[in-house]
């Protein structure tokens, strides 16, 4: 059954019309709305989805740039941002409800609009048809509703940065009774709405999303494309599909009995409470303020392996590619993937070690978390042994997934530190959480972006990215994340609070000073540099150099047995039988062998 | 107007980079390909080496230059633990660190591209994958093995002869109350919090126990040596009380009171000593975000000698000792104590006595 649909293409997935064998790139009635707008091809819905979350990415950015502008220089006046802001910067500093939306705003749209919507929209599109031999996804129409509620939230989530009260300053997680509350705080006022509203569009956009990828990569393999065949990169989509489609929902709950507190008058979170700026009691009794912390966890811990799955899968194929032989232990990679799967449900109240949770059931919670760290140390390793011996090819690829590497490593290991409850219990809320979640899974989420980005560049656009530029970015990125996020665990271990403006106040924190002030510069410098990123990108698009071979890297997957600028429907004849697995490098002599040629007689098994 | 200088300079550096890459790109094509990419590669490799040689340096060169302002000595027994923790999960992901991310970057050197080497074809090694799978759950097993025995005791019963702080958090400050003579907390109910009536805890006058509970604000007074028990709650949002000196750490959350206990092993004028700190004090911090004012949340322990406590015990004037200054006691009601019934308010009820 699958065999047929996937020889003769799927019935759902384009118009009737459509002549695969006569027309390569153009089929007709295409308009621009259809074609650029309201498109229903996979390749174009990945590059709405990748643009869409380069905007976010600069903007979140910025927010950063801002709040670190305030941190390293807590008595300085810059009367631009007095220009630039207004009153959110009265005199040239930035207010201390505009500093906490700043950062609630930042966590917000890195965590969900860059590195779930961005990474998983891109390249989640882009790659599982072309990889796994489909001509699209399994429900186009249901694609171009996912990215769609994706801009929808997006539109939402911008607007509300012009509300008079601000957005939503409660943090990226939002706890009540503060966000329920706009007596507690400004923030938790119309930005509040919108915030909750965005995510649920947002939630949307992810379950339909996700349930296009799990069913696409379940049924439409083409002929000879077993599980196990697939590219690492097919088997970590299709965990973070899961891992999507499982948690969001909980959030979406979670989100709702807010919502109801806030308008409705319930009490699922609210108990015993006096606002001291109205000088009122709430008639609130009996709700648990630590109810939503387990419904966002249960989300909020899947969401940090939603956003680094995709990123081991794209590292694991580039490392593979470029190393020219095959990824270390596959199957370990892909059980490790499953593994990880699994725990990233059963661990969500590490990140409650301290609100009163029973220390018996913490135990239970770091017992779990820490065996995170095994499958986790296995990918590691075997990735290091996928470099042993190699023939390594050090294109901007491929040093952005080495560069993963390194930081999952650093960034893992401090995981050891949080997941114990007893350093948690002095580690909670500093620095250190800071320095271990940016570069576990911020910068090396990044990294992994920028990977698949300037690996699969020629087969988006048929050009190349500049190198020139794309060697710089890397060296300045990942030596500008190690000095920005480094020194964070000393300030960390010092016990200096996030979320706090100013620590001139403080005895107890405030001998950093000096290191604030220089994680700030080289927070611009690397700011800077990824502009230059986004120039290189779009430069390219349009000035690049023209790929002139169909499989330029030389690899075994077959998005390289497309024409250079596929049209919809991927391949102009039928779709491409594969007969071997993704990693046959450096075999029998051969310096690759693509997937859809048939076993050789006299090949050795591995 | 600098500002303006600032970018024109990036933009002018900006410029220049992007000519030099596009003039890099004819170069390459000029060069042929395959040289231009044999040059690259080379320096790539070449840079491989550098950032794991000076990234070591710079780690050594960080390490030495925050030693003295992290972790000071730890006051509490609780912290000592906690730092004992620390030191052990430092060896064990320490040595990590080193061995892989040597092995990492050294590989990436080593077996650069060369036109002479082929790569080994080594898809897989039951023994080797085995290896690492055990290593590093034998590595945790550890971990996990010290850090509950560590938790369990800190976060065990405290000692029952333990000294009760109850500790509440507020928009934007810290309220402490202290049993009176009686050695019980009298009853409160929040919605007689008033801040104007002096009542910010919302003590329940009618119950006699709260008529000697002292309320503070700001200082909390400990005794060395003596273990202590803080019931924490909170007034409005979630706080949390954070004592980076003894590395204790609990949220306050409202309406599900909270505790944690600890012994305090310096007093706050021998802490002065051990830091060479004229100034130092033992800060409470806010750890969990709870609005504008959320970094100027703070709070001051005082730890003295028993006697010195009990001086300080004894000159504290009572909350109902405040409120009713002229001495006189409210009307005493004969409805029996309910503490979800709000107790009428005192005040309005003296005034209308006069």
């Amino acid at each position: 059954m699958s065999n047929e649909l996937t020889v003769h293409g799927h019935p759902g997935v384009a118009a009737p019309d459509i002549h695969y064998e006569d027309h390569e790139v153009h089929h007709h009635k295409e308009t621009f709305i259809t074609k650029y707008v309201f498109s229903q091809d996979h390749k174009m819905i990945s590059k709405q989805f990748i643009i869409t979350g380069m905007v976010w990415a600069i903007l979140g950015g910025l927010m950063s740039v801002l709040f670190r502008l305030q941190l390293g220089y807590p008595d300085t006046a810059f009367p631009f941002l007095e220009d630039l802001l207004g009153k959110w910067a009265k005199g040239g500093k930035i207010q201390p409800e505009f500093y906490y939306a700043l950062v609630t705003m930042h966590g917000t749209v890195l965590v969900f609009f860059v590195l779930t919507g961005g990474l998983s929209g891109t390249f989640a599109n882009f790659l599982i048809p072309l990889q796994i031999g489909a001509r699209d996804m399994a429900s186009p129409f249901l694609n171009m509703l996912s990215y769609w509620f994706f801009w929808l939230a997006s539109v939402v989530m911008v607007s509300s940065l012009f509300v008079e009260t601000g957005p939503a300053s409660g943090g990226w997680t939002s706890y009540p009774p503060l966000s329920a509350l706009g007596d507690a705080s400004q923030g938790s006022k119309a930005g509040m709405d919108l915030w909750i509203i965005s995510m649920a569009l947002f939630v949307v956009s992810s379950l339909l999303g996700g349930l296009n990828y799990i069913s696409t990569i379940l049924n439409m393999r083409t002929k000879g494309m077993s599980m196990t065949r697939m590219p690492l990169t097919i088997w970590a989509i299709l965990f973070t599909a899961i891992l999507g489609v499982l948690s969001f929902p909980v959030l979406l709950s979670g989100f709702i009995l807010l919502l109801f507190d806030r308008h409705a008058g319930t009490s699922f979170y609210l108990s015993d409470i006096f606002i001291a700026s109205t000088q009122k009691a709430l008639p609130n009794e009996g709700g648990s303020a630590i109810l939503f912390q387990h419904l966002f966890w249960f989300l909020g811990h899947p969401e940090v392996y939603i956003i680094i799955l995709p990123a081991m899968g794209l590292v694991s194929e580039v490392m593979a590619v470029n190393t020219r032989k095959p990824i270390f232990g596959y199957m370990a990679m892909v059980g490790s993937l499953f593994a990880i799967t699994i725990l990233a449900f059963l661990v969500w109240a590490h990140h409650m070690f301290v609100t009163g949770l029973n220390p018996f059931l913490g135990s239970v919670f770091v017992l779990l978390t820490l065996l995170i760290a095994i499958p986790s140390a296995i990918k590691v390793f075997n990735w290091i042994t996928t470099l042993w011996k190699g023939n390594i090819r050090f294109t901007p690829a491929m040093l952005f997934a080495i560069g993963f590497v390194s930081l999952f490593i650093s960034g893992g290991l401090t995981g050891i530190f949080l997941g114990n409850s007893t350093l948690d219990i002095h580690l909670h809320d500093t620095y250190f959480v800071i320095a271990h979640f940016h570069i576990v899974m911020g910068v090396s989420a990044f990294f992994g972006m920028f990977c698949g980005v300037y690996h699969w560049f020629p087969k988006m656009y048929g050009r190349y990215m500049n190198n020139t530029m794309a060697y710089i970015h890397f060296w300045v990125t990942l030596v500008g994340a190690y000095l920005i996020f480094w020194p964070m665990h000393y300030e960390g271990l010092a016990g200096m609070p996030r979320r706090y403006l100013d620590y001139s106040g403080w005895a107890s924190f405030n001998q950093f000073g000096e290191l604030n002030r220089f994680i700030s510069t080289v927070a611009m410098v690397v700011f800077a540099v990824q502009l230059m990123f986004v120039f290189n990108f779009f430069y390219s698009i349009f000035k690049g150099r023209r790929v002139t071979s169909q499989n330029p890297w030389g690899s075994t997957t077959l998005e390289w047995t497309a024409p250079i600028r596929p049209g919809h429907g991927n391949w102009p004849g039928e779709i491409p039988e594969v007969h071997r697995w993704a990693y046959d490098y450096g075999k029998d002599g051969r310096d690759f062998i693509m997937q859809t040629e048939p076993i050789g007689d006299h090949e050795s098994k591995h | 107007m600098s500002t303006t200088f600032l970018i024109l300079i990036l933009l002018l550096g900006f410029l220049i980079t992007f000519q030099i890459a596009k003039a890099s790109e004819y170069v390459a094509v000029l060069k042929g390909e395959k040289k231009a990419f044999e040059s690259n590669n080379r320096i790539n490799g070449f840079l491989m080496m550098v950032f794991l040689v000076a990234g070591l340096i710079g780690v050594y060169w960080c390490n030495e230059l925050f030693k003295g302002k992290v972790l000071g000595e730890a006051a509490s027994q609780h912290g000592q633990q906690i730092d004992n923790m620390l030191h052990i999960t430092f060896i064990i992901t320490g040595i990590v660190f080193l061995i892989t991310q040597i092995l990492l970057f050294w590989f990436a050197y080593k077996y650069q591209y060369s036109e002479t080497r082929k790569s080994y074809y080594f898809p897989h090694d039951n023994r080797l994958e085995m290896i690492w799978t055990v290593i590093p759950a034998i590595a945790l097993t550890v971990l996990v093995g010290f850090g509950l025995f560590y938790w369990f005791r800190i976060t065990g019963d405290a000692p029952k002869d333990a000294l009760k702080v109850e500790v509440t958090g507020k928009q934007f400050g810290w309220i402490f109350r202290y049993e009176g003579k009686d050695g019980v907390f009298g009853k409160k109910y929040y919605q007689n919090i008033s801040d104007a009536k002096n009542n910010s805890l919302g003590l329940l006058w009618d119950d006699p126990a709260t008529h000697d509970d002292i309320v503070v604000s700001n200082e909390m007074y400990l005794i060395v040596n003596k273990p202590v028990k803080l019931i924490i709650n909170s007034r409005d949002v979630i706080h949390d009380v954070g004592l980076v000196h003894f590395r204790m750490k609990m949220d306050a959350v409202p309406g599900t009171p909270t505790t944690m206990w600890f012994t305090p092993l310096f007093t706050t004028e021998e802490m002065k000593k051990k830091t060479n700190n004229p100034n130092f004090e033992y800060e409470i911090s806010c750890d969990q975000m709870c609005g504008k004012g959320h970094y100027g949340m703070k709070g001051v322990i005082k730890v003295v000698s028993e006697d010195e406590f009990i001086l300080w015990h004894a000159k504290q004037k009572s909350n109902y000792a405040q409120v009713f200054e002229n001495g006189e006691a409210p009307v005493k009601k004969d409805s029996t104590l309910k503490a979800v019934i709000p107790a009428p308010a005192p005040a309005a009820l003296i005034a209308a006595r006069n």
